[in-house]
């Protein structure tokens, strides 16, 4: 059966100019061009969260703790996020060392999803009410067990929301990574401008956007899962 | 060092700067043009409050360098594809705060004023806006950042700006260009940072800083 989606946009694109789209194209690279073109794009993306995540989840308990920290990180992770990508790209392929290639892509997509996992990851942690922790200490639980079994399970929602942040900003700028040899789909983007074929430019796009938005859904559900009680409020 | 200082003295790097800022300043106010109104004119309709926030979130969700690529084919090369794709850019984010900053001033304060005597539109000018007026600005100043930094890519699409530097440097592989662009466009980004987050102060109504303060 014909996915009547598909053949409106066969459709509009022989309309309005039969080389917008050549599905041929589509069809023929699949395999070999764009699927790998989306794996690497995942690559990039989780490899670094997980990094970040590493980073941003014990800095964010030190700095809840220790609060005279907490503006300083916030400063200097504030000053990262703001550096446009392109700049902070040129940047880091000019230490010596560092390559064009995924490492310093890498490398700047922990350094933006810094700010966003060490804030939320200090919020979750705020929230959780002073009695929960009082409580817990009464049933004669030590600091580690209260971190690890009452504050940190608490607090999960708002950093998985702070992930889901992280996660849709990076899958775009990682797209710009490309242009340092980091790959992914970014790469079909830039080979349609240079090549001036408009079918790799909307694939590339296109799928760029649409891995962006099923990764904003995908947590928007896990972080609904992890908060039961709003579930339950709202039905 | 000397050498990235004697990139700054090269004369197409005050044109290349200016058309950066002219891009983005360009963008920023067609989209302040537009979202506002739109935010205006939709701000007691459910419908609108949904297509505000979902406008917001997929708008957040398409990458920068996809709004600039997708407009090439369209619309060809040059300043103007960029200037539409970062007008597009910068729309969401004005759009959602705008929204969100009027639907959020207590119904008690308008029912006050409105029983002080204000009409409609008193009640829009001298409560909602002056109220809304922090989290619109700061809807401004994401878009704003958003726009000079998402600039540096026009150069892909034929539109200038600083992010030639940064390619020439690339592919001349020439260190000294490279690092004199990249740290120009990462100046220009953290001033727009600062200087839109003092607007944004000076736009907060004094009340509301006393009230602020006192919640705190």
């Amino acid at each position: 059966m014909a996915n009547p989606a598909l053949t409106l946009l066969q459709d509009l694109s022989s309309i309005e100019d039969p080389k917008l789209i050549e599905w041929d194209w589509i069809s023929d690279n699949f395999w070999e061009d764009i699927v790998p073109a989306i794996q690497g794009h995942i690559f990039l993306s989780f490899v670094s969260v997980a990094i970040a995540l590493m980073i941003s989840l014990p800095t964010g308990v030190l700095v809840s703790r220790y609060r005279k920290a907490y503006p300083p990180v916030t400063f200097v992770t504030g000053l990262l996020y703001s550096i446009p990508s392109l700049a902070l790209f040129g940047i880091l392929i000019s230490v010596p060392g560092i390559t064009i290639g995924p490492t310093p892509v890498i490398i700047a997509l922990v350094a933006y999803s810094l700010l966003i996992l060490i804030r939320n990851t200090v919020a979750g942690l705020d929230a959780v009410p002073a009695e929960t922790i009082d409580a817990a200490r009464g049933m004669g639980l030590t600091n580690r067990q209260i971190l690890f079994r009452v504050e940190l399970p608490l607090a999960l929602p708002v950093i998985v929301a702070g992930i889901r942040i992280a996660t849709v900003t990076i899958i775009g700028i990682a797209t710009i990574g490309a242009y340092i040899a980091g790959g992914g789909l970014g790469k079909m983007i830039f080979d349609g401008i240079n090549r001036s074929f408009p079918t790799m430019i909307i694939t590339g796009a296109v799928l760029a956007t649409a891995l962006a938005i099923i990764a904003d859904l995908s947590l928007l559900g896990l972080e609904r899962y992890l908060r039961p009680w709003a579930r339950r409020r709202k039905t | 060092m000397s050498g990235i200082l004697d990139v700054f003295r090269r004369p197409d790097f005050f044109e290349l700067l200016w058309q950066h800022i002219l891009l983005s300043a360009a963008a920023l106010l067609i989209a302040v043009a537009i979202a506002l109104p739109v935010a205006l004119a939709i701000r007691n309709t459910s419908l609108g409050a949904a297509l505000a926030v979902n406008i917001g979130n997929i708008g957040r969700a398409v990458p920068s360098l996809a709004i600039l690529a997708l407009c090439q084919p369209f619309l060809g090369f040059g300043f103007d594809t960029a200037l539409v794709a970062l007008t597009a850019l910068a729309i969401p984010p004005i759009l959602i705060n705008t929204s969100t900053g009027l639907r959020e001033v207590r119904r008690d304060i308008i029912d006050a004023a409105r029983g002080m005597g204000l009409s409609g539109s008193q009640v829009l000018s001298r409560i909602q806006l002056p109220i809304a007026a922090p989290v619109i600005f700061a809807g401004i100043r994401t878009s704003a950042v958003q726009v000079v930094a998402s600039a540096t890519l026009a150069t892909f699409i034929g539109g200038g700006g600083l992010g030639e530097l940064i390619v020439e440097g690339t592919q001349l592989n020439n260190t000294t260009i490279l690092l004199a662009g990249s740290f120009s466009v990462a100046v220009l980004a953290i001033l727009t940072e600062v200087g839109f987050g003092a607007l944004e102060m000076a736009m907060t109504p004094k009340g509301l800083k006393i009230a602020q303060k006192r919640g705190r």
